[in-house]
């Protein structure tokens, strides 16, 4: 019986294939449009999530602003945070940016360098693939030695950059490591990095005073811990909050990917309006079936067809018909989600989920929009359908 | 043995207004298993209601009507159905069959409503359909076929349910005289394979096909018996087997 009803029903969709695909066409415009925005937000998400993974969610910068360079925290209290609560702190750096012009031929190439200490690179997750990275005897010494990434070993030395010299700001640093590629070994890119010992880079910019570190929880569960920790140590140092900023990663992530969500929720709530439309287009071109199928009606009525007969019937086409356009706008929200992803540089796909909602909230409106007109052709009297031309 | 039909002092009123107007006035008719009656009136007289009421397609305002011993009274649109589906094969003037599916699907439909077996009801409707002599036109379409054949089809339909009473409403009304006929031909053989067959028709000519009439003017029986009798009714009324005097009665309603 169900099965018949099924036939019937695809039948009828079959036989007014303009009709069916104009009626269609607003669910395919909506569902398209919810597929699409919720792949695209979830890719932009996703996107975001992996920008901050790659800094390391357990990262807390801390930056202390002073320009009459009077407040100060000293890289000895840090250190012995770090040392005193060893399951909340992993590890830290300081972190001293330093101008750097590098000379290749006779032409200044400007880039920065970073002054980091031993823990820095292993913090970060980074691999050194040749040599060494920045040692405690280097920061201790003040060692002239730099490690680089591949865009600088490459630009510069042709790839053959170790044991090598390179010229920072007039100064000779020895080439002691190179990190593995990490991007595209491109300008700008993640490779196009110089590290040197803090020491170094905070003599070079005329400054005894550390400024920022980056302090990194165990794990993404103690962040709060280590953020509570280090507010303590700013606080006891330098007192006023106007002087000092302890910024968690996982805050600005959290905080983003929660801006994100609404700005998601806003557009598919916009999306869900045009399916609300599509509804009642379906039912409007189900009253019209109904009363166009009014003999056909009283036939089945005559030859013993009870109301849920009829009914279900009905609520079947239309079903079938918000059902197909699910589909249809399932397969275009994926197309224009995969090549929106392409043409943005962003991987985006198209969730389960997603799919698997949009085809039952498409389902749902047939049978929620197909009721009433079912309901009237179930109800209509059979000698008055016979009668009916 | 109880009567297959049987009418007992039944009124149709319809409300129009203040004014009631009686469509049945009181009919009492009585039709047991095997006959073959034409119920003949002119248009308005209230044949199409009777029929109605005698095909549970509705219910009278007063009086009982019984089919197969059981009384119809107040039942729901949906036991109706059941009722016609088990009881009645239904023939109507405009074959009534759905262009959309075949001819075996149309045969197949009241089968379908009975919740049987697709099997079941593929072999039913194909021996139905063999019975009128087209079971070669089983996967057409009602189009592609002439109206005598598709008249065919819709009382291969009636007989697929192995119903008590077939009841054919004008089955004659769209054809030719020569079609008509044999339609009329083919009842009479039904009827003498044991169908009880009900005919409701304005037509004395076709009406006199039948066994028995039963004359319906204004909501009364004003003839019921033997065909050879129902000449001096239709002169004391002055109702002419000439089809002018029918047309005139059409066009007034």
């Amino acid at each position: 019986m169900l099965w018949k009803c099924f036939k019937m029903a695809i039948n009828s969709v079959i036989s007014n294939k303009m009709r069916s695909l104009l009626t269609m066409l607003g669910i395919i415009i909506g569902i398209t449009a919810v597929i699409s925005l919720v792949s695209l937000m979830s890719g932009l998400t996703s996107e975001v999530t992996d920008a901050f993974e790659e800094v390391g969610i357990e990262a807390i910068s801390v930056a202390v602003t002073d320009r009459a360079d009077t407040i100060e925290l000293p890289v000895e209290h840090v250190d012995e945070l770090a040392q005193k609560y060893p399951d909340i702190i992993q590890g830290y750096s300081p972190s001293v940016t330093m101008p750097a012009y590098i000379k290749d031929g006779t032409e200044s190439v400007m880039s920065s360098a970073t002054g980091v200490n031993e823990q820095y690179i292993d913090l970060y997750g980074y691999k050194i693939e040749y040599g060494r990275g920045i040692t405690y005897i280097d920061v201790e010494r003040m060692q002239k030695v730099c490690v680089i990434g591949t865009y600088i070993a490459k630009e510069f030395f042709d790839g053959d950059a170790l044991g090598k010299t390179l010229q920072i700001t007039g100064t000779p640093y020895k080439v002691v490591g190179i990190i593995e590629e990490r991007s595209d070994s491109e300008k700008d890119s993640d490779d196009d990095c110089i590290y040197v010992p803090y020491t170094v880079a905070a003599h070079t910019v005329h400054s005894s005073k550390i400024s920022r570190y980056i302090v990194y929880a165990t794990n993404q569960e103690t962040v709060e811990a280590a953020e509570t920790l280090i507010e303590q140590l700013c606080d006891k140092d330098i007192g006023d909050d106007d002087y000092y900023t302890v910024i968690a990663m996982k805050a600005i992530a959290e905080s983003l990917t929660s801006i994100l969500d609404s700005m998601g929720a806003v557009l598919i709530a916009i999306a869900a309006i045009s399916l609300v439309v599509a509804g009642i287009g379906i039912m409007n071109i189900m009253l019209v079936s109904v009363t166009e199928r009014t003999r056909e009606i009283g036939i089945r009525k005559s030859l013993g067809a009870k109301q849920r007969d009829i009914l279900s019937q009905f609520i079947m086409e239309a079903g079938m018909l918000s059902c197909i356009g699910g589909v249809i706008g399932i397969a275009f929200g994926s197309l224009l989600a995969v090549g929106a992803g392409k043409l943005l540089d962003m991987n985006v796909l198209p969730t389960p989920a997603s799919i698997i909602v949009s085809f039952t909230v498409s389902a749902a409106i047939g049978v929620f929009f197909g009721f009433m007109p079912a309901k009237k052709a179930a109800e209509l009297n059979p000698i008055d359908a016979l009668r009916y031309d | 043995m109880t009567p297959l039909v049987e009418l007992k002092d039944v009124y149709k009123i319809y409300k129009m207004g203040d004014t009631s107007v009686h469509a049945l006035d009181g009919i009492s008719l009585t039709i047991e298993k095997g006959e073959f009656v034409a119920i003949v009136g002119q248009s308005g007289s209230g044949k199409s209601t009777c029929m109605n009421i005698i095909g549970c397609l509705d219910v009278a305002t007063k009086g009982t009507y019984k089919l197969n011993g059981r009384r119809i009274g107040n039942y729901s649109q949906d036991e109706l159905a059941e009722i016609r589906n088990k009881m009645l094969g239904f023939i109507f003037q405009q074959y009534n069959l759905i262009p959309k599916l075949t001819v075996l699907e149309n045969v197949q439909l009241p089968l379908l409503y009975a919740g049987m077996r697709e099997s079941e009801q593929r072999a039913r409707a194909l021996a139905s359909l063999e019975r009128v002599g087209l079971k070669a036109k089983a996967g057409n379409y009602p189009s592609q076929l002439s109206g005598g054949q598709q008249q065919r089809v819709s009382i291969a339909r009636a007989l697929a349910g192995e119903p008590s009473v077939i009841l054919a409403d004008e089955p004659t009304g769209a054809l030719d005289s020569r079609t008509g006929r044999e339609v009329m031909m083919f009842l009479q053989k039904l009827n003498r394979e044991g169908n009880t067959i009900i005919l409701v028709t304005h037509d004395n000519s076709i009406a006199a096909r039948a066994k028995r009439i039963v004359r319906i003017t204004d909501g009364r029986i004003v003839y019921d018996g033997p065909v050879e009798g129902d000449v001096t009714v239709m002169q004391m009324h002055g109702a002419g087997e000439e089809a002018p005097e029918d047309e005139k009665a059409k066009g007034a309603t």
